[in-house]
């Protein structure tokens, strides 16, 4: 909200404070000054912990000064020439500003027009520029005529973007004097969260201003000078649905003139971020700015001519089935069952608190005025709103809630002020319908709930102290307070609630600064861990020290996207995407159900930066289920590819990750968790080369497929030279299997005996089951069983590939025998022989 | 015995002209060989008389270590000047870069997120984690936003397809969804007498909002949350300064601002003095010397009760942050877009 600092002084005595300050402690108490925008005033140098902009007016360069005469310029007709009287001496000053050709050639001026003068060396807002740019004001020479000095747009100024004309100052303002000091102004834009939507006028500001600092607030102005004949009778009132409308007061004032404002309204009108339009709008305008009710005002005597010559009735009430409205903004509105209108008997004039129609609107033809003032229920205009996507200064109070005792105050204000700035008299008293009366809330709190919430000892004085300086009413009670929230804020509930509310209250004033920092005293909880999070964590840490890259991706993609990671043609599976209801890009459609799509379009992303790729994610898939929420299921994707080292320039270490890399890598991965008893058997995977897919299984249970990447799906992702290997496991099965502990081996104090043993077999026998024959036949004295080599050619014939083992034989107590070994040796050859047809290589 | 002393001095004479290892070795054969003068000398020593064998052997045996000794000099002198040469010769290009390894890295945020776990389980938090999907109730209602709620306007949700109209399914728009899972989830244990909590909620979320270099559909949060029978506003300044402190520097400042959140009362915003000028304005702290960290409050006493918590009894904080934005003014990164874009040049600066 754009809040003037001169608006506020009308209410709050703000002489010898500092802006910086003021704007830090109402920052601090939860009114966040987003920036202050100086008109004029001087800017402060050096840190600033609040943003700021605008000019600063030199209160040499910038003064007041009377024009005495204006002549015509002699070679330009759309210039004149100024006689100017700037305090101290007369200047020629020239200007192209319209609204001063009417004074051209009148001689001396009586009285002089008094204006912002500019002086060489000034820095103002370049008037010929679109935007604002500040510029500098320097000498040159225009149409043969010495230019050094200027008299100001308000552009020019800063104070608005009109450039139209020069502006006028008061007459009663004296050349000479610095311009600051008459026009001198700043606006602080103030976010207003919505619980302290009390405060998005200029009295609330004020109210909290006066509060944080100590200083007096004046009273409200809501006194009105009526003197007509009472409005008995001249209008009367009918309301449908008093939870949504609480309340509805109107005021009357006859004969007023239609004409512009004043320019000072015009100009806080403007600093406050609204447009003037006339003086009836204006007046409406400014009294919601000033105390927070919005008005609306009818032309009177067309709502009468609509009654078909007699008083009007106004009628609040849902609209109907099919219902429609056009609104100021001239759009047809087709309107909701909870839309509230005002009406009279001919029909609906306008959206309650929202947006008037177009008939009844105030013209120029305007002479008598029904003001509105109402109260709405804050939930409906919020879901009208949103219904029907639009906006309005008053729907934006409205929407935030506005006490129904606000209602005849901004009437009341609203009428004095068109009284003022229109003439016109006002009829005496109010129509006022208030069938549902807000409740008076009222909260006890003790110093013991002070200490209980914010930690702080306070006395009952002072807990009194902060909350009347906020218009609370506080009573003694018991060892407390009563407190009586006062009519202007809905924000505070009873009971505990309240006490909380109060509480915040209290902390806001009295600084959060001067609350102590404390250390909880409270009981720790009981202890417990988080078993899920620390094999992630323990996860990520072993595949990250095999040199493999943590990635983290949206978990929103397309089910296109996804697609990409199955050859063409995949039949779809029978999991159901988690789809969103809302888009806001068409590349975000759906939950992920693929860690695996997440992760090669990472690989994509890099394939062409760097020649080995090594990345892996943990993280949820979704899958639609019966049930209300969808499963997040937990899984883990290693994608790798190109070189297993970093390219560098030496020429050792180029290979390439293959099948068997991704099987390392996976197995060191399960044995740093303490799972062994596990199986590899061909997989089956749309997403894997048939023939290079292997799945883990503990028993039945399959922890883990992986392979070289389907030749389709890769070319499916632009990967450059990479051929991709993939992992994809299930964390959920992972931590089911993962033992908590293991048993640590003794280191043995015997030397073992270590022999090769090469056998000759089948190429189609696995290797797999070569060596667990050899395991389970050398029992407990065969501590080691490692292939070292495979070998196929000429000399062990077609169809036969040789595999080497070392075999480490290994008595835990003693050094075992060349005769034992050499037993047990003949015992597993027979054994291969015999069983897998092996031949003992020479 | 002049014939000894006339051996060795030529034996001496001809190993000083020995210049490298295979000369020294013909040296050796022809001076200390089975045919060297020195040799036939001692074998002729039993021609000797008995009277003079000893005093000649013993001569004869001074000559031979004498020339033993000479040869062991002269081979390690010949032996230092061979490795003197090798190594002046070895010389590698030391600026020439190492191989590179491959070192595997943790993502940004999992390192921020590790950093912010570590400092609070080291104050008693432990980690509760719970579902990126969740239902309006849960994100909303028992948070204390009711329906149509002007607090909503500041967290524009993402909705599932087919949820219940009246309870609608959404991605989670903030970790506090969790708060009342883990408040239940405890109370359960004794709803008599519910225990303590002290918890934080690290997980990702998700926001309707177009992507930016300043936000994204999906950012991580970190929830924070302490409820018993004795907790004040005061704790929750001392225990966020506290982590402030360890997450950016010992002396850093904090500075509390009254804020508003459905589900806290009072609220507070926490800014960090900038740890990057200290306070004294540059541009990452927009020249105003604060950086703003995270939100706060006490627990409202709505969501006390719905998590099973009576709030005349207990009282309780709850905070959030965001690991992003902590990381991206550490590393002063200025696009949110890099974390999820995974780019390796981004990824392998951290």
């Amino acid at each position: 909200m754009k809040t003037p600092l001169s608006w506020l002084k009308d209410f709050v005595d703000l002489e010898g404070i500092n802006l910086e300050e003021l704007a830090h402690t109402l920052t601090v108490a939860g009114l966040e000054v987003e920036e202050i925008h100086y008109i004029g005033l001087p800017m402060p140098a050096g840190l600033q912990q609040t943003k700021v902009s605008g000019l600063s007016w030199d209160p040499d360069k910038l003064v007041v000064a009377e024009i005495r005469e204006v002549g015509p310029h002699p070679n330009a007709d759309r210039l004149v020439l100024c006689r100017l009287f700037d305090g101290q001496q007369e200047h020629t000053v020239l200007t192209g500003a319209p609204n001063l050709f009417e004074y051209r050639g009148q001689g001396e001026l009586k009285p002089p027009l008094k204006v912002a003068y500019a002086k060489e060396g000034a820095e103002i807002y370049d008037g010929h520029q679109e935007g604002m740019h500040k510029t500098v004001l320097k000498r040159t020479k225009i149409r043969g005529v010495d230019s050094y000095s200027m008299v100001c747009s308000e552009k020019e100024l800063g104070i608005s973007e009109e450039h139209e004309g020069i502006l006028f100052l008061p007459a009663e303002t004296v050349a000479g004097t610095p311009l600051a000091d008459v026009l001198g102004d700043a606006v602080l834009t103030i976010a207003i969260t919505p619980n302290i939507a009390r405060d998005a006028n200029i009295y609330g500001v004020a109210r909290e201003i006066a509060a944080l600092t100590g200083r007096a607030l004046k009273p409200m102005p809501t006194e009105v000078q009526a003197a007509g004949p009472k409005i008995d009778g001249a209008v009367k009132l009918d309301i449908k649905d008093s939870e949504l409308n609480p309340r509805f007061v109107l005021g009357l004032i006859r004969n007023v003139e239609i004409k512009p404002s004043p320019a000072w309204v015009q100009q806080r009108l403007r600093l406050a971020g609204m447009r003037p339009i006339n003086n009836i709008v204006d007046a409406t305008n400014y009294a919601m700015l000033e105390l927070g009710e919005p008005l609306h005002a009818f032309d009177y005597d067309v709502l009468v001519q609509r009654a078909g010559g007699k008083p009007p009735t106004i009628i609040t009430r849902p609209a109907k089935p099919g219902e429609t409205l056009t609104t100021l903004d001239d759009v047809e509105r087709k309107l909701d069952d909870f839309t509230v209108l005002v009406c009279d008997t001919a029909g609906s004039l306008s959206i309650g608190g929202i947006m008037g129609g177009l008939e009844s609107e105030v013209t120029e033809a305007t002479r008598n005025v029904l003001l509105e003032g109402a109260s709405w229920n804050f939930i409906n205009v919020r879901k009208t709103l949103v219904a029907q996507r639009m906006s309005s200064e008053a729907a934006y109070r409205f929407s935030r809630g506005v006490h129904p005792a606000m209602a005849p105050r901004g009437v009341s204000r609203g009428l004095e002020l068109m009284r003022q700035w229109a003439g016109g008299v006002v009829d005496a008293g109010l129509v006022d319908e208030y069938p549902r009366p807000a409740a008076v809330v009222q909260v006890h709190i003790s110093p013991a709930d002070a200490k209980r919430w914010l930690g702080v000892t306070l006395t009952n004085e002072q807990m009194t102290g902060i909350l009347a300086s906020l218009g609370f009413e506080v009573t003694a009670e018991g060892d407390g307070l009563s407190v009586t929230v006062p009519d202007h804020r809905l924000d505070i509930e009873t009971g505990v609630v309240g006490k909380a509310d109060l509480m915040e209250e209290i902390a806001r004033i009295y600084g959060y600064d001067n609350i102590p920092a404390t250390r909880i005293g409270d009981p720790l909880p009981p202890q417990h861990g988080n078993p899920e999070l620390e094999l992630e964590e323990r996860v990520k840490d072993a595949l990250a020290r095999m040199g493999i890259q943590e990635v983290m991706t949206y978990r929103l993609t397309t089910p296109e996207e996804e697609a990409r990671r199955l050859p063409p043609g995949t039949p779809p599976d029978d999991k159901p995407y988690v789809k969103l209801a809302n888009v806001i890009s068409q590349e975000r459609t759906v939950l992920r159900k693929s860690l695996l799509a997440s992760v090669l379009e990472i690989a994509e992303r890099n394939a062409r930066l760097r020649q080995r790729i090594a990345l892996f994610e943990i993280g949820p898939v979704f899958h639609a289920s019966e049930e209300t929420l969808p499963d997040e299921l937990s899984r883990l994707v290693v994608v790798l590819g190109g070189q297993q080292q970093p390219a560098g320039w030496h020429a050792a270490d180029s290979a390439a990750y293959d099948f068997y890399a991704a099987k390392g890598v996976l197995a060191e991965l399960l044995a740093g968790l303490g799972l062994h008893d596990l199986s590899y058997e061909p997989g089956t995977h749309p997403s894997f080369h048939p023939g290079k897919c292997a799945r883990v299984l503990a028993g039945e249970r399959q922890l883990a497929v992986f392979g070289e990447l389907h030749p389709q799906v890769q070319g499916q992702y632009d990967l450059g030279a990479h051929t991709l290997q993939a992992i994809t496991l299930n964390l959920e099965v992972l931590g089911e299997l993962a033992p908590e502990r293991f048993d640590s081996r003794p280191v043995p104090q015997y030397p073992p005996v270590i022999e090769d043993l090469a056998l000759v077999v089948d190429e189609s026998l696995p290797a797999g089951q070569v060596e667990a024959m050899i395991a389970q036949t050398g029992g407990n004295l065969l501590a080691g069983v490692s292939l070292f080599d495979v070998f196929r050619g000429d000399k062990i014939g077609a169809g036969k590939k040789s595999l080497a083992y070392q075999l480490t034989y290994q008595h835990p107590e003693r050094t075992l025998t060349d005769d034992e070994v050499a037993k047990l040796r003949e015992r597993i050859v027979r054994r291969v022989t015999q069983e897998l047809g092996a031949q003992l290589r020479a | 015995m002049e014939n000894l002393q006339t051996i060795r001095e030529q034996a001496l004479a001809a190993l000083n002209a020995v210049q490298d290892e295979a000369a020294l070795e013909q040296w050796k054969v022809a001076q200390m060989g089975r045919n060297a003068a020195l040799t036939q000398a001692m074998k002729s020593l039993g021609q000797l008389s008995a009277e003079e064998r000893p005093l000649a052997g013993k001569q004869a045996n001074e000559v031979k270590l004498a020339l033993e000794a000479a040869f062991e000099e002269k081979r390690a002198a010949l032996e230092g000047a061979r490795l003197r040469a090798s190594l002046s010769s070895e010389k590698l290009d030391v600026t020439l870069p190492g191989r590179p390894l491959p070192l595997g890295r943790l993502h940004p945020i999992t390192q921020t997120l590790r950093r912010i776990n570590a400092i609070f389980a080291q104050m008693g938090f432990q980690v509760y984690r719970s579902r990126d999907v969740e239902t309006d109730e849960y994100n909303f209602l028992l948070l204390n936003f009711p329906p149509n709620h002007p607090a909503r306007e500041m967290q524009d949700s993402f909705y599932v397809e087919g949820g219940d109209p009246e309870n609608p399914t959404l991605l989670r728009t903030h970790t506090s969804a969790g708060q009342i899972h883990a408040m239940r989830e405890y109370a359960a244990k004794d709803p008599g007498n519910p225990p303590p909590i002290r918890i934080v909620l690290p997980g990702m979320c998700y926001r309707f909002e177009q992507v930016s270099s300043r936000s994204e559909v999906q950012f991580t949060q970190v929830e924070g949350l302490a409820v018993g029978e004795n907790i004040t506003f005061g704790d929750l300044k001392g225990t966020l300064t506290d982590f402030a402190q360890r997450f950016f520097n010992a002396n850093v400042r904090t500075r509390f601002r009254a804020s508003h959140f459905p589900f806290t009362e009072p609220s507070a915003e926490m800014d960090v003095e900038c740890f990057v000028c200290g306070g004294a304005g540059c541009s990452v702290c927009k020249h105003s010397g604060w950086l703003e960290i995270l939100g706060s409050g006490m627990v409202h006493p709505n969501v006390l009760r719905n998590g099973g918590y009576d709030p005349e009894k207990y009282s309780g904080f709850a905070f959030g942050m965001g690991p992003e934005r902590l990381t991206m003014l550490r590393y002063r990164i200025e696009d949110i877009r890099y974390f999820w874009r995974n780019d390796m040049r981004f990824l392998e600066q951290f």
